[in-house]
């Protein structure tokens, strides 16, 4: 029983950088029906940005490791937003603008995402970087359980990231545009509603979602490598659509559930059988459900 | 002095002319109708209107301004409201959601202040009560009171219908351009629409420009009609004058039934 519940909060931290990064993906969706595939990448991009801000507060400025913490997190938000609207703009800007099919669209999403690892391979070399600890871990005992700070940290900070997010979507009013650009971008700006400045402001929430993602997993798992975007992107962009691409509750839904059973398979089977088993039940399910959890059919209009 | 002008509009789509030299003057609260049969451009002309086409040549003049060179969210908000031939409501949204989603350009809450909603007594919660209260009386004015809560992808069509023409309302337009806002109603819903758009006139002010092929609606609430054909004005005038014009009689059934037509008139 142990054994079970210490899974499960295993699932949860994992869980939990799944659906950070997931929530871009579905954000950037819902808006443009565009998969941002450079995503993983941006999430990669937050790492490196905390880890060179950090090193510079500890070092050269000399501050704290609790004031280095408050001051990176916003810090790489901003740089991941950043980036963000620098791709929107130069990317899928003119594309979108040229009325481009889909398809190139995607494809230049991949080469966006090559161009940030690739960008970072060559400026800064394939060494790993080890990240400065900010938080001295504590591990919190009972019941037979083991959990440390950091874990409840990125568990919390998931949680509050989607609480923000559903309330901008639900309860303001750039939120009720960015839900009615979802469903119709073509009736939208007869509302008054600008559209560019929409997308916009979607790619600054995703991004800054995707560079707090970076920062939790570097604090995390201290290790960081120019590739490291690429795995963990493609599987919050498939925890995305298990739980319905375009609808923030199935990206943070969807995240939890891809870690459950990735976690869930790792302690039954062998660890190497983990993504085998859990990407095949995936596709079972989604056999079921092509829209995923929360996803609808739409009608597409001829 | 008009409050709206077309002045030689024409857009050409490769090598097919959709709207030739077509020019237009609207007064203030007047109701201006545009007919003619299918592919004659009267979609074509509100969306040159409405900044989603670029015109190739020619100008539209809305209170003076240019809107020729704005975009469509742009001329929305300098007072130019507009509704579909087919329904393009937010189906992900309730009715409620749909004519606050109108209300988008009237408000003045950005993202900080949205945080404090919940506040009684917050600009913004004074601010959402006050946009409630507009979305409100147009839910009352159009009878919508039934169908306020639910998504609107589950409304029968001719509720559709009454939802976009209430969202058109709640941005508040000087000038609202209904591309055949009957089309598909019953008898019943028809003659509601009637005396709603001849109350919208008269209570809100509003100039309208309609697309309609239900020439008893055409007679019925239009003070002058304009009448195109493959892209170009064939007839311009008062409804019964429009109506008898040999052109115009040709354009829908063909110049041998129109001449005949013309001689029984006479005789």
């Amino acid at each position: 029983m142990e054994y079970f519940f210490q899974n499960v909060l295993n699932a949860l931290q994992w869980g939990s950088f799944y659906a950070l990064i997931a929530l871009g993906y579905t954000l950037v969706y819902g808006v443009l029906s565009l998969i941002n595939f450079a995503h993983g990448d941006i999430f990669m991009v937050g790492a490196y940005v905390a880890y060179f801000a950090a090193t510079m507060f500890l070092g050269e400025v000399g501050l704290g490791p609790g004031v280095t913490l408050a001051l990176i997190v916003p810090l790489t938000m901003l740089a991941t937003a950043c980036v963000g609207v620098a791709l929107e703009r130069i990317a899928y800007r003119p594309l979108r603008r040229k009325g481009a099919h889909r398809l190139y669209v995607v494809i230049t999403a991949l080469m966006c995402g090559l161009i940030l690892e690739n960008g970072n391979l060559a400026l800064l070399g394939a060494s790993r970087k080890s990240f400065p600890e900010l938080v001295p871990t504590t591990v919190y005992a009972f019941a037979g359980l083991s959990v440390t700070n950091l874990k409840l940290a990125v568990i919390a900070t998931a949680v509050a990231a989607f609480a923000v997010l559903h309330f901008i979507v639900t309860k303001t009013k750039i939120g009720l545009a960015m839900r009615g650009i979802a469903w119709d971008s073509f009736a939208i700006p007869l509302m008054g509603v600008p559209p560019d400045r929409i997308i916009v402001f979607t790619f600054i929430l995703g991004s800054g979602m995707a560079g707090l993602a970076g920062v939790m997993f570097a604090m995390a798992y201290p290790v960081l490598e120019p590739y490291m975007g690429a795995l963990i992107g493609w599987k919050a962009f498939i925890a995305a659509v298990i739980g319905g691409i375009g609808d923030i509750r199935g990206a943070f839904l969807g995240g939890f559930l891809l870690a459950f059973l990735e976690i869930g398979v790792a302690a039954v089977f062998p660890s190497t059988m983990r993504d085998l088993i859990a990407f095949s039940v995936l596709l079972v399910f989604m056999w079921q459900r092509p829209t995923g959890v929360f996803g609808v059919a739409r009608n597409q209009k001829i | 002095m008009p409050i709206f002008e077309i002045k030689n509009l024409s857009m050409v789509f490769g090598g097919l002319t959709a709207l030739d030299n077509v020019s237009l003057s609207v007064e203030k609260g007047s109701t201006t109708a545009v007919i003619g049969p299918n592919g004659a451009g009267k979609t074509t002309l509100f969306n040159c209107i409405s900044g989603l086409y670029k015109p190739s040549s020619g100008e539209v003049v809305f209170k003076g301004q240019r809107l020729t060179d704005k975009k469509p969210h742009q001329i929305a908000n300098l007072g130019v409201g507009r509704t579909f031939q087919n329904i393009e409501l937010f189906n992900n949204m309730t009715t409620l959601e749909n004519l606050m989603l109108g209300r988008h350009m009237h408000m003045k809450t950005g993202l900080w202040a949205s945080c404090t909603w919940w506040r009684r007594g917050s600009k913004a919660c004074r601010l959402e009560i006050d946009h409630r209260a507009r979305v409100e009386r147009i839910i009352d004015f159009l009878d919508l009171q039934s169908a306020r809560n639910r998504f609107v992808g589950g409304l029968p069509y001719g509720t559709q219908k009454v939802v976009e023409l209430g969202r058109a309302l709640a941005t508040e337009p000087e000038l609202l351009l209904l591309d055949e806002p009957v089309a598909g109603m019953n008898l019943e819903e028809k003659q509601d629409l009637l005396f709603w758009l001849q109350d919208i006139k008269d209570q809100f002010g509003v100039t309208l420009l309609i697309i309609e092929h239900d020439m008893r609606v055409v007679m019925e609430i239009s003070d002058k009609v304009m009448v195109l054909n493959y892209g170009k004005p064939i007839a311009y005038g008062a409804p019964d004058e429009v109506q008898k014009n040999p052109d115009v009689l040709a354009a829908y059934i063909g110049d041998e039934q129109a001449a005949a037509q013309a001689g029984g008139q006479h005789a």
